[in-house]
C-alpha cells in the first residue's frame, strides 16, 4: 500500500481496542506497517499482532527484537495502553491499586519510550538515519483533576512531564526523534466499561457527554487523527507539546457550566 | 509572630532542606512542628534545638504503616493535626536512555507514592481537627521538562496532578481541607549539593544552576518556607488545587 507513511513501521500498545485500534487503523491506512502490541488480540484486528505486557521489561525487549527482525525498522511508537484503576479517591485508594496503575500507565510509557528510542536510533539497510516520532497518550486527567481516580490522575501527570524530558533529551542528543503527549477528554472506549456496568451505558454516556463543552464524548477515531498527525512529518516542528483533544474540557468557563462536580 | 498559633504541622523530610527551614518558621510563628524523616540523628537534633514546639518521628514515606504511626504520634503529642508538608523527596539525574526500571520505581515511590500516602494518612486527622492545609512540594520540573531528569520529572508531574485531585476531593466532601503544590527552582539544600561541584562545560555546577534563574542565584530554603507558611496559614484560605511557583523566574 502506498501512502504518506509507506515504508514506515509503527508499534501501537493497547492497539487491540479503543484509541489504540483507531490509531492503528489510521496509521495503516496511511501506509505504515503496524504492529499491534496488546495483552489480547482483537477479532479482525489491524496489522500484525504481538502479545505484549507493557509493564514487563522482558516483554519490551522481545517486542523490539521481533519488530526489528520482522519489519526491519521502527519509526513510530504509540504508547497508548492504559487502565483507569477504578474511581478511587485519595481516601479510598490502596497501595496495591496505586502501584498497578503506575505500572501500566507510567512505567509502561517510560519503558515504551526507552525501547522506542533504541529502535528508532538503529540504522541499517532499511533506515539510513536516526529518526522517529513517539506519541504518548496522557489524558485530560494529566492536565486537571476531577476526571478520574487519584492513581490515574497522578500517572497521567507523570506521562505529561516524562514526555517533555524525552523530547528534550532526544533533541539534545540530535536523534531527530520527537515526543509529544496527547490529552484526550472522554472517549467512547472500553476504559469506560466499568462505569457503563455501574450506571448503564446510555445514562453513563449522557453524564460524560455533558462534561464536555461541545456536548459529547469523542469517538476513538477523533483521537486517532491527532495521533496520526503527531506520528507523521506534518508535525515536524512539534516536540514536547501537550495536545489536548478534549471537546473543550480544559478550556475555561462558560455561562452554562458543562461540568458540575457531584 | 503568631501566624500559625495553635496549628500542628507534620513535615516529611523535616530534618533538612526545605522541610527543616519550614519547621523553624512554623515554631517561630507559634505553631508546633513534627519533623518526620529517615535521618534520625539530624531530625532529633533539630527537634531538640526547636524545643517544646517540636517533635521528631521516624518516617519512611513509601510505607503506609509508617505514615499511620507518624500521624498517631503527632495527634498523641500535640492533640491534633492541622497542616501537612510533603517535603521528603529524592533528586536524581537520569535520562530516558540510562534510567533503569528499578530506579524509575524508586524515585516515583518516594516522590509520588510518598506524597499520596502522606495526604491519605493526614486527611482523617485533619477532618477530626475541623480542617487543614496540605502543601506538596513538586518542582519547576513538575511544570517543565528536563532532558537530564526523566524519572524526577515524572514523579513531580504526578505530585502536581495528585495535589489537584486531593483539593477537589476534599472540597467536594466539604472537609475544609485545602491542598496546593509548591514548585521551587533550584534551592541551596543537601538535595542539590552533589551537583554544585560537577562542572558542566567550562562552568561549575553551581554557576550553571545559578544562571538558569533570571535572578542569577540559587534559592534559599527560607524563601520557599515563607511561601509554604502562607499556604499552611489561614491567610491562604481561598487557595486550593493551585500551583505556587518559587523559582527566581526560571519558568517565566
Amino acid at each position: 500500500m502506498s501512502g504518506e507513511l509507506s515504508g514506515q513501521v509503527a508499534i501501537v500498545t493497547g492497539g487491540a481496542s479503543g484509541i489504540g485500534a483507531a490509531s492503528a487503523a489510521l496509521l495503516a491506512a496511511a501506509g505504515a506497517a503496524v504492529v499491534v502490541a496488546d495483552l489480547n488480540a482483537a477479532k479482525d484486528g489491524i496489522g500484525r499482532f504481538v502479545r505484549h505486557d507493557v509493564t514487563a521489561e522482558e516483554s519490551w525487549q522481545a517486542l523490539l527484537a521481533d519488530v526489528l527482525e520482522r519489519e526491519g525498522r521502527l519509526d513510530i511508537m504509540i504508547n497508548n495502553a492504559g487502565i483507569s484503576g477504578g474511581a478511587g479517591s485519595v481516601e479510598s485508594t490502596d497501595v496495591e491499586t496505586w502501584q498497578r496503575v503506575q505500572a501500566v500507565n507510567a512505567e509502561g510509557v517510560f519503558l515504551g519510550c526507552k525501547y522506542a528510542i533504541q529502535g528508532m536510533k538503529r540504522t541499517g539497510p532499511d533506515k539510513s538515519t536516526s529518526k522517529g516520532s513517539i506519541v504518548n497518550i496522557s489524558s485530560v486527567a494529566g492536565l486537571q483533576a476531577g476526571a478520574g481516580s487519584i492513581a490515574y490522575t497522578a500517572s497521567k501527570g507523570a506521562v505529561r512531564l516524562l514526555s517533555k524530558s524525552v523530547a528534550l533529551y532526544c533533541a539534545e542528543q540530535k536523534y531527530d526523534i520527537r515526543c509529544n503527549a496527547v490529552h484526550p477528554g472522554g472517549v467512547d472506549t472500553p476504559i469506560f466499561d466499568l462505569l457503563w456496568q455501574f450506571m448503564g451505558r446510555d445514562q453513563g454516556k449522557a453524564m460524560i457527554d455533558k462534561r464536555h463543552p461541545i456536548g459529547r464524548m469523542a469517538e476513538p477515531g477523533e483521537i486517532g487523527e491527532v495521533v496520526l498527525w503527531l506520528a507523521s512529518d506534518r508535525s515536524s516542528f512539534v516536540t514536547g507539546a501537550e495536545i489536548a483533544a478534549d471537546g473543550g474540557i480544559t478550556t475555561g468557563l462558560m455561562r452554562r457550566q458543562p461540568f458540575v462536580a457531584s | 509572630m503568631s501566624r500559625l498559633e495553635g496549628k500542628v504541622v507534620l513535615i516529611s523530610g523535616g530534618a533538612s532542606g526545605i522541610g527543616a527551614a519550614t519547621a523553624r518558621l512554623v515554631v517561630r510563628q507559634g505553631g508546633q512542628a513534627v519533623l518526620a524523616d529517615r535521618d534520625e540523628a539530624k531530625g532529633r537534633a533539630l527537634a531538640d534545638e526547636l524545643g517544646d514546639g517540636a517533635l521528631f518521628t521516624a518516617l519512611d514515606v513509601a510505607d503506609e504503616t509508617s505514615w499511620t504511626k507518624a500521624v498517631a504520634a503527632t495527634v498523641e503529642t500535640f492533640g491534633g493535626l492541622h497542616g501537612l508538608l510533603n517535603a521528603a523527596g529524592v533528586g536524581v539525574r537520569n535520562s530516558i536512555e540510562d534510567c533503569s526500571l528499578a530506579e524509575f520505581r524508586r524515585v516515583n515511590d518516594i516522590n509520588g507514592l510518598g506524597t499520596f500516602l502522606g495526604c491519605k494518612a493526614a486527611i482523617p486527622a485533619m477532618k477530626q481537627a475541623g480542617g487543614g492545609s496540605i502543601v506538596n512540594i513538586s518542582s519547576v520540573l513538575g511544570l517543565r521538562g528536563a532532558s537530564y531528569a526523566m524519572a524526577y520529572c515524572a514523579s513531580k508531574g504526578a505530585v502536581r496532578l495528585l495535589t489537584k485531585h486531593v483539593a477537589l476531593h476534599c472540597a467536594q466532601m466539604k472537609y475544609n481541607i485545602r491542598c496546593n503544590s509548591v514548585h521551587p527552582g533550584y534551592i541551596d539544600t543537601p538535595m542539590i549539593a552533589p551537583r554544585l561541584d560537577q562542572s558542566i562545560g567550562n562552568m561549575s555546577g553551581r554557576q550553571w544552576l545559578e544562571e538558569l534563574h533570571p535572578l542569577g542565584r540559587l534559592g534559599r530554603a527560607e524563601e520557599v518556607a515563607h511561601m509554604i507558611l502562607f499556604l499552611l496559614s489561614d491567610e491562604s484560605s481561598f487557595s486550593t488545587g493551585s500551583e505556587f511557583v518559587c523559582d527566581g523566574g526560571l519558568t517565566a
